[in-house]
Order: structure tokens, then C-alpha cells, then sequence
């Protein structure tokens, strides 16, 4: 029985709970690059370093409050600073959407067009935050660190096998599920949330409704913005802040957007999920769990591990191809423009 | 200007940017330029061929790049005889598992009905193929890597003449753009790019991580030139004899007679290449490739296989960024999977063909020439412009320090300023593309 517990433990300090956290940030990420996608209609490629802009907003304010004595406590002070991070990015993003995006949306030009636009966007992006920051990891976490540690647990249990919970990845789920439950109340239940599912859903009939254009982009980057930043703090927070990984993130973060559905939504958050317990699970290595389990003759003597971890991005991408091949919609079942 | 003129002057003018630097800088810095912009080019040939002919949206660049520069590897490093010993038939044995594998797959998916029992059958003999192919995998990769480390560690190369390995790169890529666009190409714009956004990291993945293979992080290093040392020439009696007739300097003539001969070889290749794609795009194929990308339904209800044609182009366009690729390790000689970079490697060159002018082969080679060297001149100007903006500070002021270190990041910000500005006022490009219809 012990040996049973001590599998569920080693499993679930190693792939329940780090899936989760992370599950939740691809989650958010995917959030923005969907409502862009059923708003604005094209694949963001700016989302990853608008992502990094905000977080880096918000390190930036975080060093200067901690400068100045102010502290949460156990609570890191990156969520007092979170606020000023989103208004500068929401600040930045309408104003690319003014001096770029709106000209290419009168032109109704083709959403490959778009696509092109936002990778010259990606440059620009790319360029502010190593010049303001540069390339390398920063570090901004403070508070408590652990919820539970792993030697804590052991000796609360008696099992061999600890349980480890980071502050920080129990703070993103929380974080996560606050900001997706405001999102769904905004669009469910405000006037702007319906005007905006309805343009999303045929402009031509919002437009014929009296839904004003320019106000929908307008809170929708917002949003997206929001939703870019809260992503990139909570995952800074959790694992480290860095440029170039929120560039990566990006093919995990379309992955979770198509496979959901994309411009639906619950299908972003769906596919979150989906890539990252897919990611962690698939890179692994089951020696330990599985040694709880079988006997001690049948254990196994290699790392029992699919793919190594340099290859996560590896599962997200053929997660994604499956699925565009076998249910090109996603799962629940988006848009295709 | 009239249209005609245009392509000319132009070409002029980026000449005459590179005199200057030689005249000002150094011509060894102005051939180095050079070189990088004749490769720059090619893969902005590449690109073309996909986007301008076609409508592709391909940025995996940088993957069909390394995919080059693994080709130069495997074709002209030294093979390392003890690793092929210690490892090579266990190599050899999980590639005959993982081909019967594929073959037990595609028996399966021919002979069994659709339905449950096939998709299990399948599930099935993907699980035994993986568990027999690793398992004869993993002890060959642990004593191919044992084998002198710090020198070998890996398989080695044909050690043939690097030059072979650029035909190799060419067809090594144009084999994987066959299988990812036989998946991919179905999708549609956007999702093409995503798709191979992520192959392109996956194979520089796979560059850094198979030691086996590449080193991975370790590099290979001293791979053999297709042109002398720069050592050998300052020793060369008839060198010494001519650059003496010329009052030269024996160690930068050295230098500039190098980068010289790599200047002349990527030049050939590149007015082969460009010579060909004139050809293909004025050819009858060109115009129904161009058919497709103007108004597929019109093509295919020509009777065009729009498909078949876009995998083609697809096919084309990836061999000749595999072919780039292994000329830019060439020209390094060495190896380092680590500088691969989407932003310098996939992205850069899409600037390239957008400012150039998309559809028009000439116009991407001057994109590859212009962008290639702004995007090297803008390093010291930029930080030139931050060491005379931040005169006012002190010489150790903290701001000043940041500003002028940071320099080097503001050409990110140029570049996305010259695509945005050129797709905003400019989207035809430089030289525009040419149309029957004239203007």
C-alpha cells in the first residue's frame, strides 16, 4: 500500500503539479492569441515577446518597490507591481495597433499579410526588451518559496517520497483562475463581452447591429495585453524570466490554441492543458515510479523516459500536427477563416 | 526611374557601399561582408521561390539552414573509426527497427479493414518498434559519446571535400521539406507557418542534442576549407613572390586572397541558382506556379495539382536554404549549433525578401545584399549614435554604460522598423515584381 502511495506521490510531485502550473500559464498565454485570432482574425507572432514586454514591466517595478522596502509578504511583490505591468503593455500594444494594425485592417488586406506585420511587430518588441533589460535570466521572485517542502511532507506522511509545492505554482493556478473567470464574466455577461463575441463571430452582422469596431479591437487588446502579461509574470515567477523563453513559448502556446479550437475560448484553456500534462508527461523519466510499483526484480534500470527534456517543444508540435491532421478544428470546435 | 534602370543602380549602389567600407573600414571586413551577403542571398533566393512564386509562408529558414550545416558535417569531417566500432551496429540495428517499424505500419494500414482493431494494430507496433529501436539505440549513443569526449564523441563524417556537402544539403533538405510539406502543406496559410516555425526548432533541437550525431554543444570544429590557410599562404613561396610585386602586406593579403576565393565560389553558386530560378520563373511552369498563388480555384479548375505544385515549390525553395546553410558552415568552418537563431536565421530573411521585392529573384538578392549589411554596419552605428546621444554623462555614468552596451540590440528595432515601413509604403519592394501587364 505504501509502495502505491509512494508512486502517487513521486507522480504527483513531478508531473501532476508542475502540469498544472504550467498547463495554467500555456493556458493564459493561448488566451490572447485566441482572442486576437477571432477579433483581429491572424496569428499573432508578437504574443511571446508581448508577453516578455509585460513581465518585464512589471520585474522592473517590482525592483524598484523592492528598493523601496514595500513587500507582500509570503506573497511575491510582482502581483502589487502586475497592475502597472499591464497598463504599460495595454499602452504599447494600442499603440502598434494604431501605428501598424489598424491601416492593414482598413485595407482588409489577407491574413498572411497580418501574420507578416506582426512579426516585424516581434522585432521591434524583441529589440525594446533586451535593450531595456537585455538577454539574460533576472531574477524578481520573492516570498515564500514553498507551500509545502518536500522534507516537510515526508515527515507529515511517514512515505519516503516527498511532495514538493511552490508557492509560486499554487499562486498561478490561483492567479489563473481568478483572470479566466473574469474573462468568461466579460464576455458573457457585459455588453462589450457580447458585442465582442459578436463581432468575432461575423463582423459584418456586429457591424449591422451598431457594434462599434473601433471600441471591440480596442478592449480586446486590452485584454490581450492583460492576459500576455499576467502569462509572462506568472511564468517568470515560477520558473525565471528570461527573453528568449518567451519566444519559445510560442509554438506551445499556437499548439494549445489550435488543438482547443482556436478563437474558442475554453478550448485555449482546454488545449493548455493538453500540451503541457501531455510535455511533462512525455519527457518523464518513470524509473522512480515505476520502481515503487513493480516488484524489486522487475525494476527498471534505465530512466524509462520517452524523449529527453530538450525535446518537450517536440511533443506540443506533434500534438498539434495530429490534430490538425485528424480534426483540423481542434478539439472543441473553433473558427477557420 | 524607368523599371529597367532600376535593378541596376540599385546593384550600384550596394557596390558602392561595399567599396566604401573597404575604403574606410578594411576590404578584408568588405569581403567578409561580402561573403555573408552572397550566402544571405541564397537563402532569400530560397525563400522567394517559396513565398514569391507560390505564396508560401515558410518560416522554418534557420531548421532547412542547420539541416545544411549538419550536411557539412557528415560529408567532410574526419570519421572517427573507434566510435564506428564501438557504436555503429547498434546504430545500425535500431535504423532496421525503426524502418520495419514503417514498413509493418504501412502493411497494417493496407491489409487490416479501418476501424478499432487497425488504429490498436497501429498503436502496437509503434510501442514495440520504439522499445526495440531504443533499446539497441541508447547503449550505441553512450559508447559512441565515450570515445575521446573531449575530441570525438561522435560518429565523424565521410571526410570527403566540403564542397560535396553542399549538393548533400541541398537534397538532405529538400527530403525533409518532402515530408513536412506532405504533412503540412494542407493547412492553411498561417497554420503553415506555425508548423514550420516548430520543425525548424525541433531540428535545431535535435542538432544540439544528438551528440552522437553533431556534437551538439560541443561544436565541430576545424571542419576542411575548400580554399587554402591563410598560414599556408604567408609560408607559399609564389604567394610571398606576387604580393611582394605589389608592395602588399603578406598577412591581410592572405586574408583577402581567402575571403577572396570564398567570395568568387558562393558567387558561382549563386548566379547558378539565380540563373535557374529566372529560367524556372519564366518558363510555362512559372506562370501556372504563379497561376496558383493569384487564384488557385482558377488554376485547379485548369487542371493544375495545386497541391502536387506547392509541394514542389515547397521542395525547391527549402533545397536552396539547405544549400546556403552548408555553404555558411563552409565559410565558418566549424559547427556551432548553438548561434542558430530564428530572429537572425528565418526572420532576417523574410525581411530580406519583403524589402527586396517578393516574386522577383533579382529584387530578393538585393534584399539579401542591403538587409545583410545593414543589419552588420547597424552593430557599430548603433553604437556609435548611443556614444554620442549619451556625450552629456560621465565616462563611467551607469546609463552611459547601459545605453552603449545595449547598442547592439537596437538592430532588432531597425529591422522590424525597415519591414513595417516597407510593407506599409513599399510592398511591391525594391525591384518590384515584374507583371506583363507592365507599371
Amino acid at each position: 500500500m505504501t509502495d502505491i502511495l509512494n508512486a502517487i506521490i513521486v507522480f504527483a510531485n513531478f508531473v501532476l503539479v508542475p502540469g498544472a502550473a504550467y498547463g495554467a500559464q500555456l493556458a493564459l498565454g493561448a488566451l490572447g492569441i485566441t482572442l486576437v485570432y477571432g477579433v483581429l482574425r491572424f496569428s499573432n507572432f508578437a504574443h511571446g515577446d508581448t508577453m516578455a514586454f509585460g513581465a518585464m514591466v512589471t520585474v522592473l517595478v517590482t525592483w524598484w518597490m523592492q528598493g523601496h522596502g514595500v513587500s507582500l509578504g509570503v506573497l511575491p511583490t510582482a502581483l502589487l507591481a502586475l497592475p502597472f505591468g499591464v497598463a504599460a503593455t495595454a499602452l504599447f500594444v494600442l499603440a502598434t495597433d494604431r501605428v501598424v494594425y489598424r491601416f492593414y485592417r482598413r485595407q482588409r488586406s489577407a491574413p498572411v499579410i497580418f501574420v507578416i506585420v506582426s512579426v516585424g511587430v516581434m522585432f521591434i518588441m524583441n529589440g525594446v526588451v533586451r535593450f531595456i533589460i537585455g538577454p539574460d535570466d533576472q531574477d524578481f521572485a520573492d516570498g515564500a518559496r514553498f507551500i509545502v517542502s518536500a522534507r516537510d511532507f515526508r515527515d507529515m506522511t511517514g512515505l519516503d517520497e516527498g511532495l514538493a509545492i511552490k508557492s509560486t505554482a499554487l499562486l498561478t493556478i490561483v492567479v489563473a483562475l481568478v483572470v479566466m473567470a473574469a474573462l468568461f464574466w466579460f464576455l458573457q455577461k457585459t455588453r462589450m463581452g457580447k458585442a465582442m463575441r459578436a463581432y468575432a463571430d461575423n463582423e459584418d452582422l456586429a457591424l449591422l447591429s451598431g457594434v462599434n469596431p473601433d471600441r471591440v479591437v480596442m478592449v480586446a487588446w486590452i485584454l490581450v495585453a492583460a492576459l500576455a502579461t499576467v502569462a509572462g509574470v506568472l511564468y517568470g515567477l515560477d520558473k525565471t524570466f528570461k527573453p528568449f523563453t518567451y519566444f519559445q513559448l510560442l509554438l506551445p502556446m499556437f499548439a494549445a490554441a489550435i488543438v482547443g479550437g482556436i478563437g474558442n475560448p475554453v478550448g485555449a484553456i482546454l488545449g493548455g492543458f493538453v500540451i503541457a500534462y501531455s510535455e511533462v508527461a512525455v519527457t518523464y523519466a518513470y524509473k522512480r515510479f515505476l520502481g515503487h510499483l513493480l516488484p524489486e526484480s522487475l525494476a527498471p534500470e534505465s530512466l524509462v523516459q520517452l524523449l529527453g527534456t530538450e525535446y518537450k517543444f517536440a511533443v506540443s508540435f506533434i500534438i498539434l500536427v495530429v490534430v490538425l491532421l485528424i480534426r483540423p478544428t481542434g478539439i472543441l470546435r473553433g473558427k477557420t477563416i | 526611374m524607368s523599371a529597367s534602370l532600376r535593378g541596376p543602380v540599385l546593384f550600384a549602389l550596394m557596390a558602392t557601399a561595399l567599396a566604401f567600407v573597404g575604403f574606410y573600414q578594411s576590404w578584408s571586413l568588405s569581403l567578409a561582408i561580402l561573403n555573408l551577403c552572397l550566402i544571405s542571398a541564397i537563402m532569400a533566393l530560397g525563400v522567394n521561390v517559396q513565398w514569391g512564386y507560390a505564396g508560401l509562408f515558410n518560416v522554418g529558414t534557420m531548421g532547412f539552414a542547420a539541416i545544411g550545416g549538419v550536411a557539412a558535417v557528415l560529408v567532410s569531417a574526419a570519421p572517427v573509426g573507434e566510435a564506428w566500432a564501438a557504436g555503429g551496429w547498434g546504430l545500425f540495428l535500431s535504423l532496421l527497427a525503426v524502418i520495419a517499424t514503417i514498413v509493418a505500419i504501412v502493411l497494417i494500414r493496407a491489409k487490416m479493414p479501418k476501424g478499432r482493431a487497425r488504429g490498436f494494430a497501429v498503436a502496437a507496433a509503434i510501442l514495440v518498434g520504439y522499445t526495440l529501436a531504443r533499446w539497441a539505440f541508447d547503449p550505441a549513443v553512450d559508447a559512441i559519446e565515450a570515445v575521446d569526449p573531449a575530441l570525438s564523441g561522435y560518429l565523424g563524417g565521410l571526410g570527403l571535400p566540403i564542397t560535396v556537402s553542399w549538393a548533400v544539403g541541398g537534397l538532405m533538405a529538400a527530403g525533409v521539406a518532402w515530408v513536412i510539406g506532405k504533412i503540412a502543406l494542407g493547412l492553411r496559410s498561417d497554420y503553415l507557418a506555425i508548423a514550420t516555425l516548430g520543425i525548424s526548432e525541433i531540428i535545431v533541437f535535435i542538432a544540439k542534442n544528438e551528440d552522437w550525431m553533431t556534437r551538439g554543444v560541443k561544436n565541430v570544429t576545424g571542419l576542411p576549407r575548400p580554399v587554402p590557410y591563410e598560414v599556408d599562404l604567408q609560408q607559399a613561396p609564389w604567394f610571398l613572390e606576387r604580393v611582394a610585386a605589389w608592395g602588399l602586406d603578406p598577412v591581410e593579403a592572405s586574408s583577402i586572397y581567402v575571403k577572396l576565393s570564398y567570395a568568387l565560389l558562393f558567387a558561382a553558386v549563386l548566379l547558378a541558382l539565380l540563373w535557374l530560378s529566372e529560367k524556372a520563373l519564366n518558363s510555362p511552369w512559372g506562370r501556372m506556379m504563379r497561376s496558383i498563388r493569384d487564384n488557385e480555384a482558377a488554376a485547379e479548375a485548369m487542371g493544375k495539382d495545386v497541391t502536387a505544385r506547392r509541394l514542389q515549390t515547397f521542395i525547391l525553395g527549402s533545397a536552396i536554404c539547405g544549400i546556403a546553410g552548408a555553404m555558411l558552415t563552409t565559410l565558418d568552418g566549424q559547427f556551432t549549433p548553438g548561434t542558430y537563431n530564428p530572429l537572425r536565421f528565418t526572420f532576417l530573411i523574410w525581411v530580406m525578401v519583403i524589402v527586396g521585392g517578393s516574386g522577383n529573384n533579382w529584387g530578393s538578392v538585393l534584399g539579401g545584399f542591403l538587409i545583410w549589411f545593414v543589419w552588420i554596419q547597424a552593430e557599430p552605428a548603433g553604437r556609435w549614435m548611443m556614444d554620442v546621444m549619451t556625450m552629456g554623462f560621465g565616462e563611467e555614468n551607469p546609463f552611459r554604460l547601459h545605453m552603449i552596451e545595449s547598442a547592439a540590440y537596437m538592430r532588432f528595432v531597425l529591422m522590424g522598423l525597415i519591414l513595417l515601413v516597407a510593407l506599409r509604403f513599399a510592398p511591391k519592394g525594391l525591384i518590384p515584381e515584374r507583371t506583363k501587364l507592365g507599371a
